[in-house]
């Protein structure tokens, strides 16, 4: 017998850890933060010494609760904890408050787009459903040496989000465009700055696949370790294929949890489900349910920003703006609010002209001085000036170019540059241009003939030895008006 | 006041006799001092309540109470007086073992809640007092280092899990103690040794700094000559603390004072479920006469039935071993504490630490407590336990309809010889008494009201309504002022 890929599905389902973005840790104090000496950032809470008891952070939960919030999860109206036991040296107590029967947010759902045909073209959107949001702590990080290993308990008691999906994916380019959408929302919130380089957004993937048409979820594989975004596809992709390849040998999926090598792109097994750990969860007698009352919800809903994709659709509608910009302006919420207030800036019918500006030029700009957007000398309303000179025919386009250049440069206004630098058009009036363009009528009888006959085309054949005659600098708008105006008693 | 006391020796004074000689300058915080640790050296061989104790220490914080009072900045009734702690309660630069060959050799970097407190009082904190190895136990006896006398008799138990800090007071080597109370640890021993020995209302006191036994259960309290002496203390420990989430935010009354203010007469409840069958008909005869004495002073009497008393114990080896199962899993040999010196791996590291750290009945109820946690048993036992203690919390609250206070033996029999009970299920039961009061999160105390033929003493206890430790001891103090069996100590 042999499988097709096309006669299975694949189901996907994602586990997401956010730490959160908080200045104390979850259950004490102590200021959480990463690339410390290790083990400063402790307390005896934090270490677990004998008689420390945890306390909640207020912060934690407000971040939380806008996250569930933001992908439009039901917040629950108690906050209640529970130990989850289990050994390791990581984890100081030896149980991690977590939350197991009573997460504080339920429900909710992930917008994300798939690839388009092509790069310029908008893809399929689809809504991921999620199962549950809960808050729990981070654990420390073992560094395993040659003959010992030692434990740093800095990220300790961070506070982290699991973010748990339905198993509603069925390709790892979903998997993929969920973290990318998860991701761009956290980050939006400013619940986390999701850097899966310090452990910020940590994912693991339940898998499995079944026959296309079944209801049924087919064995599941949780694959661990997907420690870039990259990885996630490339590991689900990969756990696909090694399920598939195991039908198709006659074999079965065992139930287990791998390991995911993203560097030699192979996975092995962690351990079964008989070797599953029993969590012995139950309610934390050393924390009290917090009430989440209307008015805290209402007061972290208005603090809630609009969302990339809402933010896109608006952009299309307000600003008439095409996808190809869009999907770069919304997916950095200062990006976004840059073109907002330059585009208002420059007013009507400018908005595309400014979006071009910062697609091409400013973020080309600033890769190549590796400078953030908030570092640019061009702000948004100097860049609004640049777009109006050009605009009005006071700079031309290639001029332009250059100006904004120094202006990155120098932060000096366009105005400025143009003069000091000669790349101002030739005023409109002059007698010179007039001449320049009897010159290049009398100079091609073709095209004039052609223009008289009625194509209107034809007028552009006039234009080119006036520019190199102008040395670039005259007003194409004057250009285009004079020839109009002796073309017409011609 | 002071001509009359001069005939009882400093260290078996009062707190309130103390701190009123202390404020005349008829005896300075260095002599107090001194005698408690001469009295300790004296009869230490024989009590051996103490785990570790640290005399230049204690004389360093006494000089600097007599130079607070010299320069006029005595801080109240606390400032000088020699307190001992049971060895679960955190001292910064102090031995916190709990009695536990676990943490033989950790010295805690930090201050508990109610060591913060009583530093700040003034007090002079003296000697780790012995107790059962993480306060699991009723005798003392599950001390990893060694068993603590009673002072009426050194080879009878002081009970416990408090049994140090019980048997210390009794002996004359501290003025008060604090100690722990999770399903009688405080009142039991209390009752063994005849001083007052208080358990307040779950809440009250911060467990910031207790090592964890049974989080909603524990609660430090005071053991104390007098029920006086137990406002003092208590007025120095109670109050919220943002350290400990389940800490109550409520108003502290000014507890002594309240004593005065306070004076009945009261409607005491008697539980019948509390005087049948186990109980020694000496103490039931003791308790009776106390009753007695209340219905002389005008007090109404009114039996009382508390119907799921039955359940108390079971519920609470459940609800007690789960916490602790989780509580003491820190425990592992890897930051702190005992290390195995020969484990092969992280797995065999912690197995063999754990083993050679824990003691019997530590391991006993980690094992009971993991098991009723365990998938597919949660529900059965651990949520089940939980509804009954709902149960027992109300029939609690419904006697406190028609009576301020119950009133009830502290332990079922005296001071058992040392190595008596070796069946858990026996030693268990020396706190039927005591567990309901923990499982409804009341506040209790034992009070002294007589003694056997042998002269070992009798406790009876006084269970009051939640955060009304104000009336409590107002009522406490109503048979004491009727009695003088705080007169009598032990010849050691």
């Amino acid at each position: 017998m042999s499988l097709s890929s096309s006669s299975y599905e694949a189901v996907i389902g994602l586990e997401v850890h956010v730490q959160i973005k908080a200045r104390s840790k979850v259950f004490t104090r102590v200021a959480t933060g990463y690339g410390h000496e290790p083990n400063t950032l402790t307390d005896p809470t934090v270490l677990a010494l004998p008689g420390a008891l945890p306390v909640m952070n207020k912060a934690a939960l407000d971040a939380i609760i806008k996250a569930g919030l933001l992908l439009g999860c039901r917040i629950a109206p108690v906050c209640k904890w529970d130990r989850k036991n289990y050994f390791y040296p990581d984890s100081p107590k030896n149980y991690q408050i977590s939350q197991y029967d009573q997460p504080i947010c339920l429900g909710g759902e992930v917008e994300i787009e798939l690839p388009g045909s092509a790069r310029n073209v908008m893809g399929e959107h689809k809504r991921i459903p999620l199962t549950r949001i809960h808050l729990e702590e981070d654990v420390g990080k073992l560094n395993h040496g040659a003959s010992d290993s030692l434990v740093d308990y800095n990220r300790a008691g961070t506070p982290l989000m699991e973010i748990v999906s339905d198993p509603a994916m069925h390709t790892a380019d979903e998997a993929f465009a969920y973290l990318t959408s998860l991701r761009a929302t956290m980050v939006y919130g400013g619940i986390s700055d999701c850097d899966m380089e310090k452990g910020q957004l940590r994912c693991d993937a339940n898998i499995s696949i079944r026959p296309v048409g079944q209801t049924k979820l087919g064995t599941k594989v949780e694959l661990k370790n997907l420690n870039s975004i990259s990885f996630v596809r490339d590991g689900i992709a990969h756990e696909i294929k090694r399920q598939l390849a195991v039908l198709e040998r006659g074999g079965t999926i065992v139930q287990e949890t791998r390991d995911y090598d993203g560097m030699t792109g192979t996975s092995q097994s962690l351990r079964t489900k008989e070797e599953a750990h029993d969590y012995r969860y139950f309610p934390d007698p050393d924390l009290m349910p917090v009430v989440v009352d209307e008015p805290w919800k209402t007061r972290l809903q208005a603090e809630c920003p609009e969302l990339p994709f809402a933010k896109q659709r608006r952009f299309f509608e307000q600003y008439q703006l095409p996808y190809t910009l869009t999907s770069v302006l919304v997916w950095d919420r200062a990006l976004a609010d840059y073109f907002e207030a330059a585009a208002t800036a420059a007013g009507a019918g400018k908005a595309q002209a400014v979006g071009n500006w910062i697609v091409n030029d400013l973020l080309r700009e600033l890769g190549a001085a590796k400078l953030e957007l908030g570092q640019s000398k061009v702000g948004p309303a100097q860049l609004a000036a640049l777009v109006k000179l050009v605009d009005a025919g006071t700079i031309l386009n290639q001029a332009a170019k250059e100006v904004f250049v120094e202006m990155f440069a120098t932060g000096d206004s366009p105005e400025a540059i143009a003069d000091r630098k000669g790349l101002k058009a030739a005023p409109t009036d002059s007698n010179e241009l007039e001449q320049w363009c009897r010159d290049s009528i009398a100079a091609n009888p073709k095209a004039l003939a052609e223009f008289k006959s009625g194509k209107d085309s034809a007028i552009n054949a006039f234009k080119g030895p006036i520019m190199k005659a102008a040395k670039g600098k005259a007003n194409p708008k004057a250009v285009d008006e004079t020839l109009r105006k002796l073309l017409a008693t011609n | 006041m002071s001509a009359a006391m001069s005939a009882v020796p400093l260290h078996y004074r009062t707190i309130a006799e103390l701190a009123a000689a202390l404020a005349a300058r008829e005896v300075s915080a260095v002599e107090l001092a001194q005698a408690v640790i001469a009295r300790a050296a004296a009869v230490e061989p024989r009590v051996r309540a103490f785990n570790s104790a640290d005399p230049a220490d204690a004389l360093a914080q006494a000089a600097a109470s007599d130079a607070r009072r010299a320069a006029g900045q005595a801080r109240g009734p606390l400032d000088g007086i020699p307190i001992g702690f049971k060895d679960v309660i955190a001292v910064k630069d102090q031995p916190l073992t709990a009695s536990s060959k676990m943490l033989a050799n950790f010295v805690s970097p930090y201050d508990a809640t109610v060591t913060a407190r009583l530093k700040a009082a003034g007090a002079v904190l003296y000697g780790r007092l012995n107790c059962d190895e993480f306060a699991m136990g009723s005798s003392t006896e599950n001390s990893a280092f060694h068993p603590t006398g009673n002072p009426w008799d050194v080879t009878r138990v002081p009970g416990g899990s408090s049994g140090g800090s019980a048997a210390a007071l009794a002996a004359g080597e501290a003025i008060a103690t604090l100690g722990s109370d999770t399903g009688g640890s405080i009142r039991q021993p209390a009752a063994l040794c005849g001083v007052v020995g208080l358990k307040p209302t779950y809440g009250l006191v911060s467990r910031y700094g207790l090592i964890a036994y049974a989080s909603s259960l524990d609660q430090i309290g005071p053991f104390t000559r007098t029920v006086e002496d137990n406002a003092i203390v208590l007025g120095a420990i109670a109050g919220h603390d943002e350290r400990d989430s389940t800490s109550y935010r409520a108003e502290i009354p000014d507890y002594r004072r309240e004593l005065a203010a306070r004076r009945g007469p009261w409607k005491l409840g008697i539980p019948k479920e509390y005087f049948g069958a186990g109980l020694d008909p000496e103490i039931g005869a003791a308790v009776e006469q106390a009753i007695a004495f209340y219905k002389a002073q005008g007090c109404e009497i009114r039996e009382v039935s508390l119907p799921h008393t039955q359940y108390c114990l079971d519920t609470y080896y459940i609800i007690a071993t789960a916490e602790a199962s989780s509580n003491l899993a820190r425990y592992d040999g890897i930051r702190y504490g005992h290390r195995s010196a020969d484990a092969k791996d992280i797995v065999d590291l912690y197995f063999k630490s754990r083993a050679e750290g824990f003691g019997a009945e530590v391991k006993r109820r980690i094992i009971l407590g993991t098991y009723v946690l365990s998938s597919g048993y949660y529900d059965a036992y651990y949520l089940r336990a939980q509804k009954v203690r709902t149960l027992i919390r109300q029939d609690f609250l419904n006697a406190y309809k028609e009576v301020d206070a119950l009133i009830t033996p502290t332990s079922p029999i005296p001071a058992f010889k040392l190595g008596e009970k070796s069946d858990p299920l026996a030693m268990y039961l020396c706190d039927i008494y005591t567990i309901g009061v923990n499982l409804a999160g009341l506040p209790a105390l034992s009070l002294p009201c007589g003694f056997t033929k042998s002269s070992l003493p009798i406790g009876v206890q006084l269970i009051g309504q939640p955060f009304k430790e104000a009336d409590l001891l107002a009522i406490a103090q109503a048979y004491e002022r009727g009695h003088d069996w705080k007169l009598r100590t032990p010849v050691l």
